[in-house]
């Protein structure tokens, strides 16, 4: 039982964290716990088609369906989550100010919306198709004492559950202020570990050269397996022995989507000066 | 003619190699055999993993950064290496009490 919990703790609490950090940076937008749910809801079904076509996935390019689709939909995530980004660094301190009077605000968040809801069915897709297929490995074993095991996975995605929840509560305290710095400073290293993470299963492809492998090692201080490992994986794709390609996926995104940033805050200053006379 | 030969002296030199180069290993009964698996550090090897059981397996090395998925009764390709010479340990990670193994880079 307490096995099971472990499995699918660490396999939910990725998605949780990145759900946290979506719905406390998306605070302004209204309606968004509707789309916040609705893209639970997608990466739900998802996981269950995948685990459900997981033999069909392997099969695809040659037997590396599985990494091409990992990457693939990592990669669509980092896109999205470039676009946040730079979308907010020029709409959010406005859309803080005003909340929810601007009717063009309300649009502009449907499409923003629309993006981070793709970034969360993509993180709970991730991670569900494994633990479905992992619990139905369990449930269809003929000695299993499923009861036990269900009550296991249940610990498991509540206490994964709980330290998403414990995230978003913890950045919703963040005075105002900062808040902004915050969020996107923590959404930019999560679509540059996104980035990293599909390095490595191109690498694991064999599409890509792995580049120095490992660059560092860092396992003695912490583990790739261990609880906190995981957890740093899906904040900033933390990798105790990352490869040379990995480092170079990791650094370039983080790179140009603070480019974009500064970019878009430069222009949306140029577009509204400042109220106050120079 | 010669490359069967050399095939056939490098399957007995180093049993866990398959005639082409590819080393197969089964999983049954939520185990690996060979859990033990030796490679020559410094190339790049297939493995080719076949799950005879009846539920998937994921084939999980954080030594070597490997994460795939093996459905039931079907077989998974993984790419290991170039390695430098040491031990990398490897888990089925749905079965973690069972499912153990060593890749042995010399």
């Amino acid at each position: 039982m307490f096995g099971t919990a472990l499995v699918v703790f660490r396999e939910v609490l990725e998605a949780a964290l990145i759900v946290g950090i979506i719905g406390a940076a998306t605070r302004d937008i209204p309606r968004r716990s509707r789309w916040i749910a609705g893209g639970i809801a997608a990466g739900i079904l998802g996981s269950l088609a995948v685990a459900g076509g997981a033999e069909f996935i392997s099969k695809l390019a040659e037997g590396m369906g599985q990494e091409l689709f990992n990457a693939s939909i990592l990669g669509l995530a980092v896109l999205m989550l470039a676009w946040h980004n730079i979308w907010m660094s020029s709409h959010g301190r406005e859309l803080a100010a005003n909340a929810k009077r601007i009717g063009g605000a309300v649009r502009e968040g449907t499409s923003e919306m629309s993006v981070l809801l793709v970034v969360i069915a993509v993180a709970v897709l991730r991670e569900g198709s494994e633990t479905v297929l992992f619990l139905y490995g369990i449930a269809a074993a003929p000695d299993s004492s499923a009861g036990l095991m269900a009550v296991g996975g249940a610990i498991g995605l509540v206490g994964g559950v709980l330290v998403g929840w414990l995230m978003f509560a913890g950045l919703l305290r963040i005075p105002l202020k900062w808040f902004f710095s915050v969020t996107s400073g923590l959404v930019l290293l999560l679509a540059a570990g996104m980035a990293a993470q599909a390095a490595r299963f191109l690498i694991q492809a064999d599409k890509l050269p792995s580049l120095a492998t490992p660059l560092w090692d860092t396992s003695w201080l912490v583990e790739n397996g261990s609880v906190l490992g995981k957890a740093l994986q899906g904040l900033l794709g933390y990798d105790a022995q990352p490869s040379g390609m990995q480092v170079i996926f990791f650094v370039t995104v983080l790179v140009a989507i603070a480019i974009g940033m500064i970019w878009a805050n430069r222009r949306m200053a140029l577009v509204r000066p400042s109220p106050t006379p120079a | 003619m010669l490359r069967f030969i050399a095939a056939a002296f490098l399957a007995a030199s180093v049993s866990a190699f398959a005639a082409d180069g590819d080393i197969n290993v089964v999983i049954e009964n939520h185990k690996f055999t060979p859990d033990r698996i030796e490679i020559p550090a410094g190339k790049k090897v297939k493995l080719v993993i076949d799950n005879r059981d009846a539920t998937a397996e994921e084939f999980e090395s954080h030594d070597l950064k490997i994460e795939k998925v093996i459905p039931a009764k079907s077989k998974g390709t993984v790419f290991v290496g170039p390695l430098k010479p040491g031990e990398y340990k490897f888990v089925g990670e749905f079965n973690e009490k069972t499912a153990k193994g060593v890749i042995v880079a010399k």
